[in-house]
């Protein structure tokens, strides 16, 4: 059966690899950790940072619930180390409210019935928010293009699309 | 006292906590770490079905930053979820009965050294035959062949036989006798959240479980019994679930390891299985292979029925006695049929075992019984839909096999699809390549009767009110995505005329909420809104009077409604909730209640009558247009139409969002999601990316039509929204698919693969096994019926 998501870890303690300060700039702060240069950003964000809001699906690039923003790209971050990440912008679920105030996509997703489990809905909204930065205004199969790798079991995605649609026509405050 | 109107059932609310799981707050079982947390990791066996002969463990004991290695020695007490089929066990004691039947289990400081010790634990294993197939697990006689010990006849797990109505004379009446096979593949659930448990054990010898499960209350059955402590030391937690379709339903070695571990260890221990793990978890649909003659006048008047099926049910029980009845109890709620025969028959096999999936044991029969009453039609030349629609069950009636329908919006919901649809223009006019397919069904709100025989409620709600306005619902339910928590808040909102905001719901903890059976068999809107309904009228008959006596208002005038209790015909004779709540406590002491919801009594009492009965049926009728290129055989679906009979929609996003979601889990059953095995027992494709399931590229839109019968036994009139919707889609999609390229497949899932040999002509026809099924029990309609009456 396939090695489970802390493999890495065991190698590195067997090999005796130390830890190292990571510098990470999460959500527009800068955070200093000390960990395993083996471990992804997925364990450095939920488990150094304590940002669960970051979720895991299959941990091997499969299914994009573990989905964050590396300089506004979507990457999936079960399969990017953490210090591969030192000196981008990561922006995890958290990092999208301001002021208190959720995020126009957070606030579609809520309201139209586009979560319903909620656990792929992180992954799928900052998918979404990547996309609408490039694209402000994209066709409905463009965000079906766009979200083609994030799989929800819950909700047939009709709602999905719904909210990012009612984002485009500025319909969220 | 009833509203006039309704305040809060019937409008699209956002889900109370959608919110906290869009800014990522939702706090979901592996999301939860607590101090001097221990990881643990199970063992499990690379052998489909092989003897343990000794499991050494001293070495990973050794090993630095171990703290306890478990084997199933240390637990060897069986469990189950049905009571009459306890034979799992926590870790293998002399057996294992599938690839990754759990074998040991460790607790370290981390996964990687958990893992590591894994590596150090030695199993010496004497590897038996497996049995793979249901025509091996039929024909294993051999002492050694037998999965489980106790059976006494090949790998029967169970084999039934019930016989409804004049069967014979019914074939003796028809004109035309249709005989078809069909084979229904196992699919799995595949929710986006792997299975996670924390055991959390002392200081006061009582033990906390936080599982990601949708039956705490049966877990914490089973943590009692094979922890052997007292359930009154045990608290079972559900935490948010990340979805589960059916999968979290069944206690699990990977809980019951995690408390034991926190037993032994003295610390909280988290196992978090990995998607690889969660496919041999399974539980999922099984494959069923089925065969069906059915009887008919010229006219397409159904005389009899007769219905086998054959489910491969893997190495253990599961929910499996329930699953073969429920292939054969739902034939009859949809279509008027006069006499019927179900004889079904479940086997062990050495793989990963099944057990519910949304519909549970209804989809494979609803997908062969619909697939051949298109043949039908055909063959009669009639409109598959008239066929149907001559033929309904009325409401208020009984049918053949003693089920008591109430309330039945299928003609409706026939009509309305089929309008909305076009069919009558598209029915066998569209162009080659492009096709229209039609099926219905009817499915449970709630199984009737719990898993474990018991006179108690099925649903228990508690509400406490505050000094201040605010409500406190406390109910066993568990929130698995499709919104249960919300569903008590806007049943208690609408009882008190309040404000959402000001109602708080603690749900799915067995130390402080009444026990919920737990989100299954699509039964917690009807039962958990009951029981709510019933502890706000407990506390309006407080809180009424109150207001009546300040207000000098009769009690039939009050009303509450916008925060107040108020004067229906002088509104402005009023104060507020707030008000009334603390003058009531003044007057009666603290103010808390419960309410409880039972099931109407079982009207039916030959042996697996427990199968089938409900509250009340929901009905569905899909319709699906598809594409299909004749060259590569690809299937794009065009859209799909589903009307609905959900009595009342509590919140129309919500039920329109469940059947979405089931639309979308059909068609991926329909068309690619498959659990298949080598020969060597392993999964073929255990893994997100080759097990395919459809991506916003492959899901079509849905239109959704709710049909509100407004039933006397839901709560407000609701009934199921939760599970029926799957069921007539995939058929649908099969029809579609005759009525685009004329082939007929009656296997799932329809690849390409068996279009194209459908289309050279090379399509065998399913085969199914030659079994001497007992001799049926024989019950006669009407026989012990009494229409039982709303309490």
């Amino acid at each position: 059966m396939r090695k489970s998501r802390k493999d890495s870890k065991a190698k590195s303690e067997q090999n005796g690899l130390k830890k190292r300060l990571l510098r990470l700039k999460v959500n527009g702060e800068l955070k200093e950790v000390a960990t395993e240069t083996s471990k992804t950003l997925l364990e450095v964000l939920r488990e150094d940072l304590g940002l669960t809001g970051t979720k895991h699906g299959c941990e091997v690039g499969e299914c994009g619930t573990c989905t964050v923003l590396i300089d506004n790209q979507p990457i999936l971050s079960c399969l990017t180390l953490g210090v591969e990440s030192e000196g981008a912008e990561i922006v995890t679920v958290e990092g999208l409210m301001k002021d208190g105030r959720p995020h126009p996509l957070q606030r579609a997703f809520a309201d139209s019935g586009a979560t319903q489990c909620g656990y792929c809905i992180p992954g799928i909204i900052l998918t979404a928010k990547a996309l609408l930065d490039e694209n402000p205004r994209p066709s409905r199969d463009e965000i079906r293009e766009a979200l083609a790798g994030n799989l929800c079991r819950c909700t047939g995605y009709v709602k999905i699309l719904d909210a990012v649609e009612q984002v485009v026509r500025g319909e969220v405050a | 006292m009833k509203p006039k109107a309704f305040s809060v059932i019937g409008k699209p609310l956002p889900k109370i906590d959608a919110l906290a799981k869009c800014v990522g707050d939702t706090r979901y079982a592996d999301d939860i770490e607590l101090p001097r947390m221990l990881y643990g990791k199970l063992l499990r066996s690379p052998y489909p079905h092989a003897r343990i002969k000794a499991v050494r463990t001293e070495r990973a004991a050794r090993l630095d930053g171990v703290f306890a290695v478990l084997t199933g020695a240390d637990l060897p007490e069986k469990f189950g979820i049905m009571p009459s089929s306890q034979d799992e066990e926590a870790m293998a004691v002399e057996k294992v009965r599938y690839a990754g039947d759990p074998v040991a289990a460790v607790a370290a400081v981390s996964e990687s050294v958990a893992e590591e010790a894994l590596r150090l634990i030695e199993v010496d294993y004497e590897p038996l035959k497996p049995i793979l197939s249901i025509e091996q697990a039929l024909t294993s006689n051999e002492e050694s062949d037998r999965i489980h010990a106790w059976n006494r006849r090949a790998n029967i797990h169970k084999a039934v036989s019930l016989e409804f109505g004049d069967v014979q004379g019914g074939f003796g009446e028809a004109e035309e006798i249709f005989e078809d096979t069909f084979f229904f593949q196992g699919n799995t659930h595949l929710p986006m959240e792997q299975y996670c448990a924390i055991g959390q054990y002392g200081p006061q010898d009582k033990l906390t479980l936080w599982s990601s499960t949708q039956t705490p209350h049966y877990l914490h059955r089973a943590l009692a019994k094979v922890l052997k402590l007292p359930m009154a030391r045990i608290r079972v937690i559900a935490a948010p679930v990340g979805g589960g379709f059916g999968g979290k339903s069944d206690p699990f070695s990977h809980e019951i390891c995690a408390a034991k571990l926190s037993m032994v260890t003295g610390r909280p221990v988290k196992i978090t299985l990995t998607r690889e793990e969660s496919f041999y978890v399974h539980r999922g649909r099984h494959p069923v292979k089925m065969w069906i003659k059915t009887g008919v006048k010229k006219d397409g008047t159904l005389q009899a029925m007769h219905f086998r099926s054959f489910l491969d049910g893997g190495g253990y029980s599961s929910y499996g006695l329930a699953s073969v009845y429920y292939t054969g109890a739902l034939q009859t709620v949809t279509y008027k049929l006069p006499a019927y025969k179900f004889e079904g028959v479940r086997v062990f096999t050495n793989k990963p075992p099944c057990g519910p999936k949304r519909g549970h044991g209804t989809p494979q029969p609803r997908y062969a019984v619909e697939i051949q009453l298109d043949k039908i039609a055909e063959k009669l030349g009639m409109d598959p839909i008239e066929l149907r629609l001559k033929q309904l069950v009325e409401p208020d009636s009984i049918t053949v096999n003693g089920l008591r329908i109430s309330t039945c919006g299928l003609k409706e919901c026939i009509e309305k699809a089929a309008a909305r649809a076009e069919w009558k223009k598209k029915f066998r006019k569209l162009p080659y390549g492009r096709g229209i397919g039609f099926a219905a069904s009817g499915y449970i709100s709630g199984a009737g009767l719990p898993i474990y025989w018991n006179e108690m409620p099925h649903s228990g709600v508690q509400i406490r009110l505050d000094r201040g306005g605010g409500i406190t619902v406390f109910c066993g339910s568990t929130d698995i995505g499709q919104g249960s928590d919300s569903i008590l808040a806007y049943a208690v909102a609408e009882e008190f005329g309040v404000d959402l905001a000001d109602i708080r719901v603690v749900t799915a903890d067995t130390d402080l909420t009444p026990v919920d059976l737990g989100s299954y068999s699509s039964r917690v809107t009807v039962m958990t809104g009951n029981a709510a309904i019933q502890a706000c009228r407990k506390l309006k008959e407080m809180l009424l009077p109150v207001a009546s006596e300040l207000l000098e208002v009769p009690l039939d005038d009050l009303e509450m409604a916008e925060g107040q209790v108020r004067s229906r015909s002088y509104p402005k004779r009023a104060i507020s909730f707030a008000d009334c709540v603390e003058k009531a406590e003044a007057k009666f002491g603290t103010l808390g209640v419960t309410g409880s919801y039972w099931p109407p009594k079982n009207p039916r009492g030959f042996k697996g009558a427990g199968v089938g009965p409900t509250p009340a049926y929901s009905y569905s009728a899909s319709i699906v247009e598809l594409s299909c290129d004749p060259e590569t055989a690809e299937v794009k679906i065009v859209k799909v139409w589903i009307a609905h009979d959900c009595g009342r929609a509590f919140n129309p996003l919500l039920v329109e969002g469940q059947s979405e979601g089931s639309v979308y889990m059909a068609l991926g059953e329909a068309l690619m999601e498959e659990q298949v095995f080598r020969k060597n027992g392993l999964h073929k494709f255990p893994s997100i990316l080759d097990y395919k399931s459809p991506t916003t590229l492959e899901s079509p839109e849905v239109e959704t039509i709710l049909i509100e019968t407004n039933d006397p036994e839901g709560p407000f009139g609701a009934k199921e929204a939760g599970q029926g919707f799957l069921l007539p889609v995939i058929p649908a999609v099969a029809n579609a698919l005759y009525d685009a390229i004329g082939v007929r497949i009656d296997e799932i899932p329809i690849t390409p693969d068996k279009i194209l040999r459908a289309l050279e002509g090379r399509l065998k026809p399913v085969s199914v096994p030659s079994f001497d099924f007992p001799p049926p029990i024989k019950w006669q309609p009407g026989e012990g019926i009494e229409v039982p009456q709303k309490s």
